[in-house]
């Protein structure tokens, strides 16, 4: 039998609320479909499975308001034997689980010796820090330790309680919360560094005008599908920046999902994935773009698009901001501003000529990269950047 | 069509993009990016939604003349007499 549970859509994420099931107990479901509508602080989300089988029962309700890592409904997978009868039965267990990585999602942890309590000093200290009782805690981490990230779910699952009184607070106030827990995780955790770069730009945009002037406007191309598809194939040549960090190591993750920050009508923004962004043509990636901005706006994003971000892109070029400094989206490990293409004096075999520039920066973890992986990673998306009919 | 037509075809597919914004509220001579707070993509989405409707192609180049509500109709005025003007001249020719 597999556990579908609530999944973690997020650093940001403590718990969230089941809008609806979209099948059946009894209903076969597939991999890949969606199987519940989720509110989170941050937005209505389609939660995909990642099991195909039936489904054997139902163990929350819609309505229920329960923390991550929860099991909500139990799967039987293909060639299982039938259990009983599927039914829907009403408690929802919570269980402790990992922030689902990019790509999976875990609906199981390894269980601690409660006789004999294993915690690192750093998860003693922040336990302290957040009132969290650590003989309450369960250990994910070898031979059932208690790490950081244990305390740190225990606290946001305590907070979460459904049985407290839900306050009345609005979307928009959620999602500044869920954006101050993230932001604020990421400050005190990441030691960032940030690099910048000067990228000539004239020949993207000579090549993006020349080929919007040939399609039709349902084809035309935004030159930000060129800076992420950049930023995609660069990654190819620093991986490290691909990665996320999980007890207290980086994992390089084997598909490039670029997230794209997409800021909201009405306040507060959202970074979904573009998957396999470096294997997207410009074509494939404009279209999915469009189609990802549109669902991100409408509240329709699927949780494989929130979940698997491997490294964040966002541009605010067009609010005429020049640079960007960004903070890292844990557990990711680096991110990439772009700022507006200006017109620039630029030096050229000797002769001063006017150039459309974009500032690039990289804000870098340095627990997984150095200066000197990051100066490279940039001068890759630059270099790329100069032949955009090869994008 | 009229200009209030056109006016309203260009409100509804505003609307669309920027469903918060009172589509009454806009002032005709102030710019629709700082009124909605639209981006490019909003605007290319505004672009292809002119387009379903009134089967105008609008070039990347005319989109400065887009840039208001008063821009918006005078264009778009525009281009369907000359799409007009040109389906006469197709039918008149031998």
């Amino acid at each position: 039998m597999a556990e579908f549970v609530m999944p973690k859509l997020g650093a940001d994420m403590s718990a969230g609320k089941l809008i609806a099931w979209r099948k059946k107990p009894g209903e076969f479901i597939k991999r890949g479909e969606i199987i519940a509508d989720v509110e989170t602080d941050k937005a209505d989300i389609e939660v995909e499975v990642f099991t195909s089988g039936v489904i054997e029962k139902y163990l929350a309700r819609p309505g229920d308001k329960v923390p991550i890592g929860t099991v909500l409904a139990i799967i039987r997978e293909e060639g299982e034997p039938l259990a009983a009868a599927p039914s829907e039965i009403r408690a929802a267990a919570p269980r402790p689980t990992e922030v689902s990585p990019p790509g999976r999602q875990l609906t199981s942890a390894a269980r601690g010796d409660a006789a004999r309590l294993r915690i690192s000093p750093a998860a003693k200290k922040l336990a302290s820090e957040l009132g969290v009782d650590p003989s309450t805690v369960t250990g994910t981490g070898p031979a059932g330790r208690i790490t950081r990230q244990d305390v740190e779910r225990a606290a946001a699952a305590e907070s979460a309680q459904p049985s407290e009184p839900e306050l009345a607070i609005g979307r928009q106030t959620r999602m500044r919360q869920a954006i101050a827990a993230a932001m604020a995780r990421s400050k005190r955790e990441i030691p960032h560094y940030y690099l910048s770069t000067t990228i000539d730009m004239s020949r993207a945009m000579q090549w993006l005008a020349e080929e919007n002037l040939k399609r039709p406007v349902e084809r035309r191309l935004l030159y930000g599908v060129l800076l992420v598809k950049a930023v995609a194939l660069a990654l190819r040549e620093a991986p490290e920046l691909n990665s996320i960090w999980m007890d207290e190591r980086a994992t390089p993750m084997p598909e490039i999902n670029v997230g794209v920050a997409i800021s909201l009508r009405g306040g507060g923004l959202i970074a979904p994935a573009l998957h396999n962004t470096d294997r997207q043509s410009i074509d494939e990636l404009m279209k999915n773009f469009l189609d990802l901005v549109k669902r991100a706006r409408a509240g329709t994003l699927r949780s494989s698009e929130i979940s698997d971000p491997t490294i964040t892109v966002t541009s605010l070029g067009e609010q005429g901001v020049e640079t960007v400094f960004g903070i890292i989206y844990p557990p990711q490990v680096a991110l990439v501003g772009f700022g507006k293409v200006v017109a620039r004096p630029w030096s050229e075999g000797g002769q001063i000529v006017s150039r459309a520039v974009v500032n690039a920066t990289l804000s870098g973890d340095h627990r997984v990269s150095d200066g000197h992986t990051g100066a490279l990673f940039l001068a890759a998306v630059g270099r790329l950047l100069q032949e955009p009919d090869a994008l | 069509m009229t200009r209030d037509q056109i006016k309203a075809i260009v409100q509804r597919v505003l609307g669309n993009i920027a469903p918060e914004a009172d589509m009454s509220q806009i002032e005709p001579h102030a710019p629709l990016r700082d009124q909605l707070d639209i981006d490019s993509m909003d605007f290319l989405n505004f672009a292809i939604g002119l387009h379903k409707e009134l089967n105008v192609e609008i070039p990347e180049a005319s989109y400065p003349e887009l840039a208001t509500l008063n821009g918006c109709i005078e264009y778009l005025t525009s281009a369907l007499e000359a799409v007009k003007a040109k389906e006469r001249v197709t039918l008149e020719s031998p």
